[in-house]
């Protein structure tokens, strides 16, 4: 294993981070922060308890989620696309490293991001809502698992993009959507029966069901069906990618 | 499948049998090229535009997938033994691609992290110095000119102490000045054992640098040679004779001499090769004074590396 070449990817991507402070951290927490204004101490002082929870702090979960969701798939994407984008990707495709390793380096860097954004909402979201955590640990599982497979994702949009517009393509139209009607403003048992079928077709509404059930201990799901959903798409994710570095589609023609 | 050395010769720092490339589009690139380049030389492959030489470069380093062949560095199979030949391979690509906002000292060491190298400052220092981007290891790429992001990529590729060196067409773009230098760099390069494989469009630089050359048209090898064999044997000589009095043809005596009229009648231009031992030159010069014709200067000149690749290539068309 070159766990230098796997350092070496991670620490580059960290430090774009941490030169960018203002886009990759600053923003996203203040975009979330408007949400727990908007919903949680504007609207939600309107709306009565939700599972035993005030709005405010029922929709922390699901917000959190939203961010970790987009930004790991945007940073990944990004990650991987820039050096595709400027012509640096021939150093990676011609070093000794396997493509496990690439994506460690790549998707580890993203998902640690995304984490940290994740804990950053949460410490900001507890300053609006007073929080309590059920399962600390199970909290911090679903996070990374969340974190790693959607930063998994983002690294195959990445290597799928040949342009700007389909970069943004999936996480606008795709990603977010998902995440909006997964449940982070309501709960499915809300929605009129057709919904709630399709709604349980939709693989983030486990995440955040899942993620909400370790603050909470109720969710929309079990929290094993969420756990399953979650190793599912990670294994798919997996699997993706290592058919994208076996046949080298999009970077070894 | 365990690593297997092959039993290659010693000097042997990359053998290439049988490769082809056909691209999805169904273009052919490479057909068929066997190639032996040797531990420790300067070995420059030279073909116009489409030729096939970055194709090639590419699958030596991995980037591109062979569609037949076998290649092999240090004896060390690319496809089976592939986090052996890479770690050996530094490549300085033609493209001057940088991340713009990154600086130098941090793209360089990320370089050799990449190509697994425990991190060394005093070796990352010692290669900004040799390529005098020492004073400007804080400065981000954006920053630099065409010439310094250049030497970045050199230093770059040089960051995980490779042994064999690919550069890619390494003086495109820059000045005399730092052309000269970037000889001299590869010159040093190779004192120090490292085998140099360039690609370049400067036939000039070739003659200046390599020890041998390969040109390659159509993704085929047309010749390999010592570059002083090859200019020997395929290069030519001109007499050019300024005459007295011009001539409006080339009189009956002097048919037997492969001689052109120049300079609407002024000068008489005699074309022979090098490698003959007989040049013909006396017998011409005898005839001359035989039918009375004068000449008032004369001067010689032989062909370069150059005239020698555009025959080749058009040859091969």
């Amino acid at each position: 294993m070159n766990l230098h070449a796997v350092r070496a990817i991670f620490m580059f991507e960290m430090a774009r981070t941490f030169r960018t402070l203002t886009q990759s951290i600053l923003a996203p927490v203040v975009t979330t922060s408007l949400y727990f204004v908007v919903f949680g101490a504007a609207i939600g002082a309107r709306i009565t308890e939700m599972d035993g929870v005030s709005y405010g702090a029922f929709i922390v979960p699901g917000l959190i989620m939203l961010l970790v969701l987009t930004q790991s798939v945007s940073n990944a994407s990004f990650g991987i696309y820039m050096p595709k984008f400027v012509g640096t990707i021939y150093e990676v495709l011609s070093a000794p490293v396997s493509y496990l390793e690439v994506v460690m380096g790549y998707v580890g860097a993203a998902a640690a991001k995304s984490v940290m954004l994740g804990l950053i909402a949460l410490a900001t979201a507890s300053l609006f809502v007073p929080l309590e955590i059920a399962h600390p640990l199970w909290m911090l599982l679903f996070l990374v698992l969340t974190a790693v497979t959607f930063s998994l994702i983002g690294f195959i949009i990445g290597i799928w993009a040949d342009d700007f517009e389909r970069l943004g393509l999936v996480p606008l139209l795709v990603i977010t959507p998902l995440a909006f009607l997964g449940g982070t403003f309501y709960t499915i048992d809300m929605l009129p029966p057709a919904w709630q079928t399709i709604s349980m077709f939709n693989p983030v509404l486990y995440l955040i069901s899942g993620f909400r059930w370790s603050f909470y201990e109720s969710g929309d799901v079990s929290v094993a069906a969420s756990l399953a959903v979650v190793a599912s798409f990670l294994a798919f994710a997996l699997a993706l990618v290592w058919l994208i570095f076996r046949t080298g589609w999009r970077l070894r023609d | 499948m365990p690593a297997e050395r092959a039993r290659v010769p010693d000097d042997a720092a990359v053998v290439i049998r049988g490769l082809n490339k056909t691209y999805a589009s169904g273009f052919r690139a490479l057909h068929a090229v066997d190639l032996d380049i040797r531990r420790g030389e300067i070995f420059a492959l030279l073909g116009p535009n489409g030729a096939g030489k970055t194709t090639l470069i590419s699958i030596v380093c991995g980037i591109v997938h062979p569609t037949a062949g076998e290649v092999r560095v240090n004896g060390w199979d690319i496809r089976r033994d592939w986090r052996r030949t890479r770690a050996l391979i530094g490549l300085v690509p033609q493209e001057l691609t940088s991340d713009a906002f990154e600086t130098v000292w941090n793209t360089v060491s990320f370089s050799r992290g990449l190509f697994g190298k425990a991190p060394d400052p005093a070796h990352i220092e010692r290669v900004l110095r040799d390529l005098t981007l020492w004073d400007k290891r804080d400065s981000q790429m954006k920053a630099l000119s065409g010439g310094m992001k250049r030497r970045v990529l050199i230093a770059k590729a040089l960051a995980h102490e490779p042994e064999v060196l690919f550069l890619d067409e390494p003086t495109a773009g820059v000045d005399v000045e730092l052309r000269r230098e970037m000889w001299a760099l590869v010159h040093a390069l190779r004192h120090q054992g490292v085998t140099v494989i360039l690609t370049t469009h400067y036939i000039e630089e070739a003659e200046e640098m390599a020890d041998r050359v390969a040109v390659i048209n159509n993704g085929e090898i047309v010749v390999v040679d010592d570059k002083r064999a090859l200019m020997e044997q395929l290069g030519r000589k001109q007499l050019t004779l300024h005459l007295q009095t011009p001539l409006a043809h080339i009189p009956e005596a002097l048919s037997r001499h492969e001689l052109a009229l120049d300079d609407d009648g002024h000068t008489l231009v005699y074309t022979f090769a090098t490698r003959d031992e007989r040049t013909g030159v006396t017998t011409l010069l005898h005839d001359l004074a035989a039918a009375d014709i004068h000449f008032r200067d004369l001067d010689t000149r032989q062909s370069t590396l150059e005239d020698i690749f555009v025959d080749l290539v058009r040859d091969a068309r």
